[in-house]
């Protein structure tokens, strides 16, 4: 591959963000653990964060520097109504295209491991997905 | 006070060029351990961020010659874990830091992530929040917009707030139901009004006149609101009754403040609200 064609897809491969909900039980356990155990048997990178809440209510600048990231974002978590309002509450707003949110509360971990892990998400399809 | 409590550091697992990789098993058992003790782990590869927000801790199998660190990276600190187990690593990561204790999601002092959440698609910037919640968890952006000011004033387990709000556009992102939660609101959740009809019953069903006065003007509007005993009544009346519907943790009407501070506290939200919305009205006007 030639720096061109890497720098190309390096712009164009999804990052991956797990939230890990740890400040409470509302994601079941068997599914944040299996979607955890997925992404880490991938060889994908991906950040990994405890709870997007605790740093929501920090305004932690790390959320700013992940929303402002130009490549496409897939995130495992919650409800995407909530996620976003969390990024937008800690002044990161998400941007409208290129982003999926999977919902760990209500789908199966196969279903978020297939999401966050599929095609890339591109500035024309990257819709919430959940 | 959550926003002056230290944030965790990013711990970043390396297994590129250099460093051994860990079995999947010890990889999944490291990250998961890291977070349920609060910190933030990068699993790196070329996709990850390269971002250099905040100190860093590189964890990785060096064999006993991990890489030199450029002169820029002050904040960050490398980690050979050779042989080690997942357990021990955590330890190691554990003494590197120093300073002020972080929040933990099990410790003795943990703060829970508790606070409302606007849909900023939904709310319409009317204030009712603001003017409701006692404990200046609310405030007013810049530009005269509705903003969560003070998270960690907000009471845990307690979502009063979002059954005041008429648009449905506030979320607590932990509560155990929709749409609280975040969940989509459906158009029953508006158009059937349960959500409003359980807060005008609550509140003696008079909270749509209320609002409907409200709307005639911002002055008008809060008039209402400066009766202090009214307001007192009416919070009081409203809390007891979503505490009896096992909506409000009791330790939250236990906290409540004198009569005499709630009206003050009434009133100075109330005349928050008013300003926020009298800007705004004279921005639409201009």
């Amino acid at each position: 591959m030639t720096d061109a064609a890497k720098a190309t897809t390096d712009k164009t491969t999804p990052r991956i963000l797990y939230c890990r909900c740890a400040y409470a039980q509302v994601v079941p356990p068997e599914v944040k653990q299996e979607v955890l155990a997925g992404l880490a048997a991938s060889g994908r990178g991906f950040e990994a964060v405890a709870d997007l809440c605790e740093m929501a209510a920090r305004r932690d600048p790390q959320l700013k520097s992940l929303a402002a990231d130009d490549r496409p974002l897939k995130i495992a978590a919650c409800w995407p109504r909530a996620v976003q309002g969390l990024f937008q509450l800690a002044d990161a707003a998400l941007p409208k295209q290129g982003v999926e949110i999977h919902n760990m509360r209500t789908d199966s971990a196969a279903e978020v491991l297939a999401g966050v892990l599929g095609e890339p998400a591109t500035a024309a399809s990257g819709e919430d997905q959940s | 006070m959550i926003a002056t409590t230290p944030s965790p550091p990013r711990v970043v697992l390396y297994e590129g060029p250099g460093s051994e990789p860990l079995a999947a098993g010890e990889r999944t058992t490291l990250i998961g351990d890291l977070l349920d003790r609060g910190f933030r782990v990068t699993a790196a590869d070329a996709t990850a961020s390269g971002e250099t927000v905040g100190a860093c801790i590189v964890v990785g199998r060096f064999g006993g010659s991990p890489p030199e660190l450029a002169a820029t990276a002050a904040e960050v600190s490398l980690l050979d874990v050779t042989g080690l187990l997942p357990e021990t690593i955590i330890e190691q990561v554990e003494a590197t830091r120093t300073g002020e204790p972080m929040n933990r999601p099990e410790g003795p002092d943990t703060w829970k992530p508790w606070f409302p959440v606007i849909d900023t698609d939904r709310c319409t910037n009317c204030m009712q929040c603001l003017t409701f919640c006692l404990f200046d968890v609310y405030g007013v952006a810049g530009d005269h917009t509705l903003r969560v000011e003070n998270p960690a004033n907000c009471k845990v387990n307690c979502p009063a707030c979002s059954r005041v709000c008429p648009e449905v556009a506030i979320m607590f992102p932990k509560y155990h139901a929709g749409p609280i939660d975040g969940s989509p609101v459906r158009q029953q959740d508006v158009a059937a009004e349960k959500m409003k009809v359980d807060i005008s019953a609550l509140l003696g069903g008079d909270i749509y006149e209320k609002l409907r006065q409200r709307s005639e003007g911002a002055k008008a509007r809060f008039s209402k609101e400066r009766d202090a005993k009214q307001a007192l009544s009416e919070r009081r009346r409203c809390l007891t009754k979503l505490a009896d519907a096992a909506q409000i943790p009791r330790e939250v009407l236990d906290a409540l403040p004198t009569p005499e501070e709630i009206e003050r506290r009434t009133a100075a939200a109330a005349e928050k609200a008013a300003a926020a919305l009298a800007a705004r009205e004279s921005q639409t006007a201009g």
